[in-house]
């Protein structure tokens, strides 16, 4: 792999660019791996990359149905934050959010991680006493927020309306170290450091079954042929129940659609990230200068991938309400994607009933901050068999009504 | 945009006029089943891609409760028939085969 650098940049430069080579490789595959992972999202290639670089396993394969980064991880709005009230969120989170500080420096590849700072607002008594709450857990987890006054809010973002007609800001939960990162670039970074250390990376391969031997996992079946494995790792997100039952399993998941806009670009007004969790909308700008919106997820299972009308509705009048100064902006364009929800709204990294299957799924609204320590702790669980950032989040517990109860924690999805 | 019609009251209207209840037909295990049933009736999903049978509620209309046979991939609507049956009535699942040949959906089909 050539490191891209300025030097780079200023050799290109006086030869045309030709030079540059394909980020990743995209060869056939082989008859057999150590390690499948079926899913070349942000948390598919993260898992690879940590494999081979924490445990010194590359002999794998990343199969894709579609295209590199073309689910979740280039639907979702981007934001990057640690302040959970769980202890094994926190941690998870707070592990993926300091990887994302030197994850450029790390992959060799500008991931454009911005630490902005993420604000929360909170718009009901309820809002602030569950706020401080958090941050008073997230000193004790070493996860640095703060519980700030409404005069601080208008200073961080100028544009916020105090007084709004329906639920004045009262206050919010800061996380200065909190921000945003460019969501296609940790895909393709990922992929870059994983096809350099010789992982074959397999676009527009759809697993279509998988084969086991004696309740333990032999192989996959695609539509390129059949593949080998002596582990499997699977990491679909809202399609996870879709391979559990190729597995011969049921997943404790309901896939629903999650959606998200953007405005058309305008002059820089807001250097932060704001969420209102109360009337259910966030907003950032992004380099370009569109403003950044999501939303509430739908309310019935569906895999259509662009999201019920009236939640965008509902979205943008809350944030209108807050932001005065957006209601003439029109909006560019809007989209969706399918997020598997769990009961208790955390994920599930776990062994699975059939031998050396491991899911890494359930994540939800939320699954882009936690890209890069989902990868390593769930790569230290295919290798080792155990992991301490995902011992919590066993499919045991829902048998064991060991709940990591964020539902409740954060009142809404998140 | 998904629009349905509540057989209950036989009033048509797009989604905002109810609210989705979750899978249907689930069998209740309580006091003296087994864990894995307990667990299953609890936890365990259908979520398929595809024929789904699903429980509504017409909340801002008349307020009772009905089932729901839909598509999750394409929304469309096969057919909605009163809660007070333990499983699809014939008619809707006739329908499912006429476009959906071979569908599955746990025991019915």
């Amino acid at each position: 792999m050539r490191r891209y650098s300025a030097f780079a940049v200023a050799r290109e430069a006086a030869r045309y660019h030709e030079g540059w080579a394909r980020a990743w490789r995209s060869p056939e595959p082989k008859q057999k791996y150590d390690v499948i992972i079926v899913g070349a999202g942000g948390h598919g290639l993260a898992t690879a990359f940590y494999l081979g670089k924490n445990f010194g396993i590359t002999n794998v394969t990343i199969l894709e149905k579609g295209w590199l980064g073309g689910g979740n991880t280039g639907r979702n709005t981007t934001i990057i934050r640690s302040n959970y009230l769980q202890d094994p969120s926190a941690a998870i989170y707070e592990k993926s959010r300091s990887l994302y500080e030197t994850m450029s420096q790390d992959l060799n590849y500008n991931v454009m991680y911005s630490p902005r700072g993420v604000l929360m607002l909170a718009q009901t008594e309820h809002e602030v006493r569950g706020y401080k709450r958090t941050a008073h857990a997230n000193a004790l987890q070493g996860v640095e927020t703060a519980f700030v006054s409404p005069e601080r809010v208008k200073e961080l973002v100028p544009i916020i309306s105090l007084e709004g007609p329906r639920y004045p800001v009262l206050g919010g939960l800061w996380q200065a170290r909190a921000g945003t990162g460019r969501h296609d670039a940790v895909a393709w970074g990922y992929a870059r450091a994983c096809s350099d250390m010789g992982m074959d990376i397999i676009q527009q391969c759809e697993v279509t079954g998988i084969r086991k031997d004696g309740g333990k996992v032999v192989g996959v079946d695609t539509t390129k042929g059949a593949i080998d494995c002596d582990k499997l790792g699977v990491v679909v997100a809202g399609h996870s129940g879709v391979l559990a039952e190729k597995a011969g399993f049921r997943l404790p998941i309901e896939s629903v659609a999650l959606q998200a806009l953007v405005s058309e670009p305008i002059k820089p007004c807001m250097d932060i990230v704001v969420m209102a969790n109360t009337v259910h909308g966030y907003m950032s700008q992004s380099d370009k200068g569109e403003m950044v919106i999501g939303g509430g997820a739908d309310g019935y299972n569906n895999y259509t991938q662009r999201g019920s009308f009236h939640h965008i509705e509902e979205t943008v009048r809350a944030l209108v309400e807050t932001f005065p100064m957006i209601s003439r902006l029109k909006m560019l364009r809007q989209w969706g994607g399918i997020v598997d929800m769990t009961g208790d709204r955390s994920p599930i990294l776990s062994k699975t009933p059939v031998e050396n299957v491991f899911f890494n799924c359930g994540w939800g609204t939320g699954g882009f901050k936690a890209t890069p320590g989902s990868g390593w702790g769930f790569a230290e669980l295919v290798a080792k068999g155990h992991s301490p950032l995902c011992e919590a989040f066993g499919l045991n517990r829902f048998r064991e009504g060991r709940f990591v109860d964020e539902s409740v924690a954060a009142g809404v999805a998140h | 945009m998904l629009i349905l019609e509540c057989p209950c009251c036989g009033v048509k209207g797009e989604e905002t006029e109810f609210h989705g209840g979750g899978e249907a037909h689930i069998k209740r295990f309580g006091p003296g089943s087994s864990e894995e049933e307990f667990h299953d009736y609890l936890f365990a999903k259908e979520n398929p891609r595809g024929v789904h049978f699903e429980r509504w509620r017409h909340v801002n209309g008349c307020g009772k409760w009905f089932h729901v046979a839909r598509c999750t991939q394409t929304l469309e609507v096969f057919g909605s028939y009163s809660a007070q049956t333990t499983e699809p009535p014939q008619e809707i699942r006739d329908k499912i085969t006429a476009k959906r040949p071979g569908w599955r959906w746990r025991e019915f089909a």
